[in-house]
């Protein structure tokens, strides 16, 4: 197996030039994803025998709490990348991903908050699952001040990745926290394998909202991207290419 | 899969949820169209800095 294209992938050139191509692809996906499944939650998805309408929350509530978990797991991967093999398109990647994450995860805890009202009476309770979430966002905010703190780009992305790394370990904790204590929070209706807890009709919308989403996270994050990688190669003579 | 709803009202009433699915709903649309336009802005500014400097090094040149 030849390594190419990871050496590639630590060309700043190379990766704007193919953050560029991308974008577009991603972002019109995203869009007609995200719309489609928005409008089959909201209006064709037939209405829950206990939670009524009340439940179509989950078609905003399941895709921002999952790009919560996946935003941050690409940040802590691409962290560990930057700091193993000394790769400063990789520390970039994970500076582009902390403001994506943590608005989402914001989102999350919001459009949860505004589920919980209804279904369990209250706004908010101190469970694993909504604490770690809360963890979660804190984070994201701690790794964005830090990079914040520091003048030095190159001394911003090996402390702030350290600590990158060392949240990861909250997103099992996020993700399993239902299974593991007895949460108010319900458990995930959606398993890789083994059978789902949702009907079919329910389900395709709520599919195809989380890979909506989960492409406007590409679009969003190569766009970040190239901004983190102009702003990182100072005197770079493909930047003149790159920009005409 | 067929459209729940029989009238605009009852749409927006959503049941007795309403209160709660629409501002979740457009709370999330607004995180979206937020991080669209960080995003670009972002670029932007980059790319304007970029130029600027690529300026100030032929002057310098």
């Amino acid at each position: 197996m030849t390594w190419t294209w990871f050496h590639r992938l630590g060309s700043p050139p190379y990766v704007y030039r193919l953050a560029q191509r991308l974008t577009p692809w991603f972002a019109w996906s995203a869009g007609v994803l995200i719309l489609a499944g928005l409008f089959g939650g909201l209006v064709l998805a037939p209405p829950d025998y206990q939670q009524g309408n009340g439940f179509r929350i989950i078609y905003v509530h399941a895709p921002t709490a999952w790009l919560s978990l996946m935003v941050y797991t690409w940040m802590g991967v691409a962290a560990a990348v930057g700091l193993i093999w000394r790769i400063k398109v990789a520390h970039a990647v994970a500076a582009a991903c902390a403001p994506i994450g943590a608005s989402f995860t914001a989102a999350a805890l919001a459009t949860g908050s505004l589920f919980g009202k209804p279904m369990w009476g209250t706004w908010w309770v101190w469970t694993p699952r909504l604490t770690s979430e809360l963890l979660l966002l804190f984070l994201y905010l701690g790794y964005m001040g830090l990079r914040a703190s520091f003048d030095d780009t190159q001394r911003a992305d090996r402390a702030s990745a350290v600590l990158a790394v060392v949240g990861i370990v909250n997103v099992p904790i996020v993700h399993y926290s239902v299974v593991w204590w007895n949460d108010l929070h319900q458990a995930s209706s959606l398993t890789l394998a083994g059978k789902d807890t949702i009907a079919t009709s329910m389900l395709v919308p709520l599919l195809v909202s989380l890979l909506g989403f989960t492409l406007y996270f590409g679009a969003i994050v190569l766009v970040r991207l190239r901004a983190e990688i102009l702003r990182r190669e100072r005197a770079a003579s493909w930047i003149r290419e790159a920009l005409a | 899969m067929t459209i729940q709803f029989q009238s605009m009202a009852q749409f927006l009433a959503m049941g007795k949820y309403g209160a709660y699915v629409w501002p979740s709903f457009g709370l999330t649309l607004l995180v979206i169209v937020l991080n669209i336009v960080w995003a670009r802005r972002l670029l932007r500014q980059a790319q304007l800095d970029a130029r600027r400097r690529l300026v100030i090094q032929e002057q310098n040149a």
